[in-house]
């Protein structure tokens, strides 16, 4: 069921316009992450949604209803700031409690609130802390617990996780996950690790410059990305100019390769992404395309080499050793060629040029 | 060497300090002394505190200042941390331009503040106790402003909207949130706008209209007719106010210091 609606939202800030007829549905329990980089306006449709920010044109609905006008203390969502924005003043269990006390809960609830939420982030014991003398990841682990103990609808999270070392934020976003399905909780994440946007999310949406560059699963926007930028952003990537020779058949750095993808018309340029652990490395002349290994890096599951064809400098992802300067033939199956649209407005072409 | 140089650091330093404070101890001296030529010492006494809380002048003029400090500096307060608030929710550009605004009056020379406030409240009304404390208030505002100014931009600004995120009402989220960051700030702002009140003497002199006189304007007209011994001890109690209010203002600081230091 639909549960949170942008439509045709447009802010701008100073004459610059940051989102753009921004389009979004995100339905209940869904777990939707905005994944871009820094400025995309990630935060300000957070904001939005939260009520911090009213926009310049366009409806925010919440279970069909108008919220567009309706103050942030009024709405049912509760939010983790991207600054943590702990109160000072208060210790520990006094932040956990303040959602809770304006709700006029009992003070037997409180507590045991307080000290499941505490567990809940790893951090029983420290109830009576002064927030100004916890770290980083802390205060933001308390920040978490003091927006989940209030049960909402919705939780906006704002880069929830930036200041937690590798082992924790594993750790977290497997709770953050737990937590989603056992209160039914409807997870709005932001985040511009591109890994932890496809561990954990249902729905992924890819934003550039304020606009929306894909809506899909982590599955459709790994495996097959709309246009370069995503390609580029979700993970590494071979993104080339190929011409769409006829259905099945494209024209890659001049040679015939084998495909998959129809309906892209004869003659048509477009932009093709292949992932570099889908690029096996062969004997020379058993693949589609030879080559010279220039780089080669140990990255622990697997080495990560550069080959250089003609005047194109492949990634390739393989767990078998090769020495640098090997002459070696690259083959991709067709079902790992991804062709996607050349971008065909200015604004599109703009945007590909600025990466 | 090296005991030298403390040598010549502590010569120094203690030569300052005579200087600052020499006048003002001959002064405290000088209200002890039962004598009233001020080049012999005639003994120690009292005699000048007691004949002081006797003097009608000196006992209006007391009350006279305290209401109008008192009363000046809770409404410089209560306006200038309204402004700061304000200011800190502009636009930056009109923040600017605000806080210039209100710099102005704290370079402005006292006597051009004094001589245009009693302009200004002429041309409407005649001179009097409320003449002094509204141009009191005029000129303690700012100090209110610059202690609490600072106060509301180290806070975080989103703390406010996480209160309000968590179901808070705008003037709750404030009363909670905001206003114990800005407490120390509020406090030292005014302790200054009092102090600032207590000492003026330019200011009120112009405003004050006939038949109304402060503790600084009294010792001035006073002075005039010649110097009585009891106003030394005025004057020393006008200095060990002062001194305390300004011993308040460092130790009020420091425990909250401590505190912060000691858990961190
Ligand atoms: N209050 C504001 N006033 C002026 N410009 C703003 C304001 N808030 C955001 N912006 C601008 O809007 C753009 C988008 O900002 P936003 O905070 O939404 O980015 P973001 O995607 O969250 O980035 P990050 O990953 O760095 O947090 C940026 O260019 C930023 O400078
Ligand atoms: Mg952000």
């Amino acid at each position: 069921m639909e549960l949170i609606k942008l439509e045709n939202v447009s802010k701008s800030y100073d004459g610059t316009l940051v989102l753009d007829e921004l389009d979004l549905t995100v339905n209940e329990n869904e777990f939707v992450t905005l994944l871009g980089p820094s400025g995309c306006g990630k935060t300000t449709t957070l904001r939005i949604i939260g009520g911090f920010e009213s926009p310049d044109s366009g409806r925010v609905f919440f279970s069909g209803n108008d919220i567009t006008t309706i103050s942030p203390n009024h709405r049912h969502i509760n939010t983790v700031f991207q600054k943590y924005a702990l109160f000072p003043h208060m210790t520990v269990a006094e932040n956990i409690a303040f959602g809770l006390k304006l709700k006029k809960k009992s003070q037997n609830y409180i507590n045991d609130k307080i000290s499941y939420a505490l567990k809940l982030v790893n951090m029983d014991g420290y109830e009576n802390r002064d927030t100004t003398s916890l770290s980083g990841g802390q205060q933001q682990r308390i920040a978490i617990a003091r927006a989940i103990v209030n049960e909402p609808k919705v939780l906006l999270l704002d880069e929830p996780l930036g200041a937690l070392d590798l082992k924790l934020r594993q750790s977290m976003q497997y709770e953050l996950m737990r937590l989603k399905s056992e209160l039914g909780i409807t997870f709005i994440y932001v985040t511009h690790d591109q890994e932890e946007a496809l561990t954990m999310s249902d729905k992924i949406v890819v934003m550039n410059q304020g606009y929306i560059q894909q809506i899909g699963s982590p599955e459709d926007i790994y495996n097959e990305p709309e246009n370069a930028f995503v390609a580029d952003f979700i993970g590494e990537s071979n993104i080339l100019e190929g011409i769409m020779l006829e259905d099945k058949l494209v024209s890659i750095l001049g040679v015939k390769v084998p495909c998959v993808d129809v309906g892209f018309g004869n003659h048509k340029p477009v932009d093709v992404v292949i992932r570099p652990e889908d690029v096996e490395l062969k004997e020379p002349g058993k693949g589609f395309m030879d080559g010279t290994i220039t780089g080669c890096v140990f990255k622990g599951v697997h080495y990560e080499y550069d080959v250089m064809c003609g005047d194109y400098e492949w990634l390739v992802h393989t767990t078998e050793y090769f020495e640098v300067g090997k002459k070696v033939s690259l083959n991709v199956i067709p079902f790992n060629i991804q062709i996607m649209n050349k971008p065909e407005s200015e604004d599109e072409e703009a945007m590909k040029e600025d990466e | 060497m090296k005991k030298f140089k403390n040598g010549v650091s502590i010569f120094y330093l203690a030569i300052i300090f005579l200087f600052l404070y020499a006048p003002i101890l001959v002064l405290i001296g000088l209200s002890f002394n039962n004598s009233m030529s001020r080049t012999v010492w005639g003994g120690f006494t009292f005699q000048w505190y007691a004949s002081m809380t006797q003097n009608d002048s000196i006992i209006d003029a007391l009350g006279t200042t305290l209401r109008i400090s008192i009363f000046s500096s809770i409404l410089a307060t209560i306006l200038g941390t309204a402004a700061a608030v304000g200011i800190c929710a502009m636009k930056k550009r009109n923040a600017q331009i605000m806080l210039g605004a209100t710099n102005i009056p704290l370079l402005n020379a006292d006597i051009v503040t004094g001589i245009s406030m009693m302009l200004l409240i002429t041309r409407f009304t005649h001179l009097g106790e409320a003449s002094v404390m509204v141009s009191h208030i005029v000129f303690s505002v700012p100090y209110v402003i610059f202690n609490v100014m600072p106060r509301m931009q180290q806070m975080n600004a989103s703390c406010y909207e996480a209160a309000l995120d968590l179901g808070a009402s705008p003037v709750y989220a404030f009363y909670k949130v905001v206003w114990p960051e800005l407490i120390p700030g509020v406090l030292s702002g005014f302790l200054m706008a009092l102090t600032m009140s207590l000492d003026d003497f330019t200011i009120t002199y112009f405003t004050k209209g006939a038949g109304v006189n402060t503790l600084s304007t009294m010792l001035y007209t006073e002075l005039r007719k010649g110097i009585q011994p009891e106003l030394y001890a005025l004057s020393t109690v006008l200095f060990l106010l002062a001194f305390g209010m300004l011993f308040l203002m460092n130790v009020k600081k420091e425990p909250n210091q401590n505190r912060k230091e000691a858990k961190a």
